[in-house]
């Protein structure tokens, strides 16, 4: 692809990122909607269609959707500068205040009242991992059914943690089969 | 430096087999980070887990810096950030035209759902350890309140994460120290 003409000013697509940054609680899919209302809504970068063929690209690639989307539709509308800048205005001020935050915690852990603080915490992201866990098996049941889904998640617990195989070929295994084995008819799908 | 060449590979092997998005990644990241290189502890872990969750923008970049940051400074957080945003963001900008041809291709969908059950099950392993460490540090009585308050505040009343995580904090905070 040759590169697109610059549509954006550099400031805009700062102040449009920063925002969908700061508003965007929940994580990657969650900002989705955010990145629409700026992109297509407000500032009219891209079309619609525009933005829901870049998603579906975005989807088919691994990785975080909301550090893709802002990078390639920054590139897009201002070129490479546009992309880092994008990028940098999505993710740079809440790894600052994650930092900072975290940073001043742990040089806090010995005084007795912000131990328990850290302690408190470990039952809620139990709980969010819980729900995680229940929201990837429900999709992973309907797209696959359960019991070819209990037959892979068992198959890999007895690969990673019987054996210690890394994850990463459990799943690199597991995603060039789906690449490369041939499509056959639908079942029933 | 080698530890440099450590956080880029714990952070960019996640991301290039993590499909399904942001917190797809985070079981995965936990096996580099806790299980692989012990840079954290699972306590250390759900902190920044509990933070991570309460701020806004993408979780995985969140976590990428804080622990590339108290691994190896700001040096460790770029490299953490660079390894989980530019590989993919370069795959994008560089392959558009081949994916937008297979951007329905049923090969592609196959990929995010076969490794659905697989993420699924190093979720609920995630779950369970850190069951473990609510046990091992707060104790049964604490872990069973918290879980199920913040289970009926997160599941039936919808609340919003960073809510939960202050009224966390407040509890440690007077009860656990």
């Amino acid at each position: 692809m040759t590169p697109p003409p610059t549509k954006a000013p550099l400031g805009a697509l700062l102040w449009a990122f920063t925002r969908i940054g700061l508003l965007g609680f929940g994580g990657g899919p969650a900002m989705i909607p955010l990145v629409q209302q700026e992109v297509v809504k407000r500032h009219a970068w891209l079309s619609d269609e525009e933005f829901a063929d870049i998603l579906a690209i975005g989807n088919t690639l691994p990785g975080p959707i909301a550090t893709k989307m802002p990078g390639y539709i920054g590139y897009r509308v201002a070129g490479a500068a546009g992309c880092a800048v994008a990028v940098v205005a999505v993710i740079l001020p809440m790894v600052v205040a994650m930092i900072a935050l975290l940073a001043l915690f742990s040089s806090y852990r010995h005084v007795g009242w912000i131990y328990g603080m850290g302690q408190a915490v470990v039952p809620v992201v139990m709980v969010m991992m819980g729900q995680l866990t229940m929201d990837f098996w429900n999709k992973s049941r309907l797209a696959l059914g359960w019991a070819l889904s209990l037959a892979v998640a068992l198959a890999a617990a007895a690969l990673i943690y019987l054996l210690g195989v890394h994850p990463g070929w459990v799943i690199g295994t597991i995603l060039a089969a789906a690449l490369l084995r041939p499509t056959p008819k639908r079942r029933g799908a | 430096m080698l530890v440099y060449w450590e956080l880029f590979l714990a952070f960019f092997i996640p991301n290039m087999i993590g499909y399904g998005g942001g917190p797809a990644i985070i079981p995965l990241i936990e096996a580099e980070v806790v299980g692989r290189y012990g840079w954290m502890n699972a306590q250390e872990f759900a902190e920044t887990l509990a933070l991570g969750n309460a701020l806004p923008s993408p979780i995985a970049t969140k976590m990428a810096g804080y622990v590339g940051y108290d691994v190896a400074g700001i040096g460790g957080a770029l490299v953490a950030i660079f390894a989980t945003v530019v590989p993919s963001l370069l795959l994008m900008l560089g392959a558009l035209g081949l994916l937008y041809r297979h951007r329905d291709s049923p090969r592609v969908k196959r990929m995010s759902q076969w490794v659905r059950p697989v993420i699924a099950m190093m979720m609920a392993w995630l779950t369970w350890s850190f069951f473990n460490e609510g046990l091992d540090s707060a104790g049964l009585m604490h872990t069973v309140i918290i879980g199920a308050a913040a289970a009926i505040a997160l599941l039936r009343f919808r609340t919003h994460p960073a809510f939960v995580v202050l009224a966390a904090l407040v509890y440690g905070g007077l009860f656990l120290s």
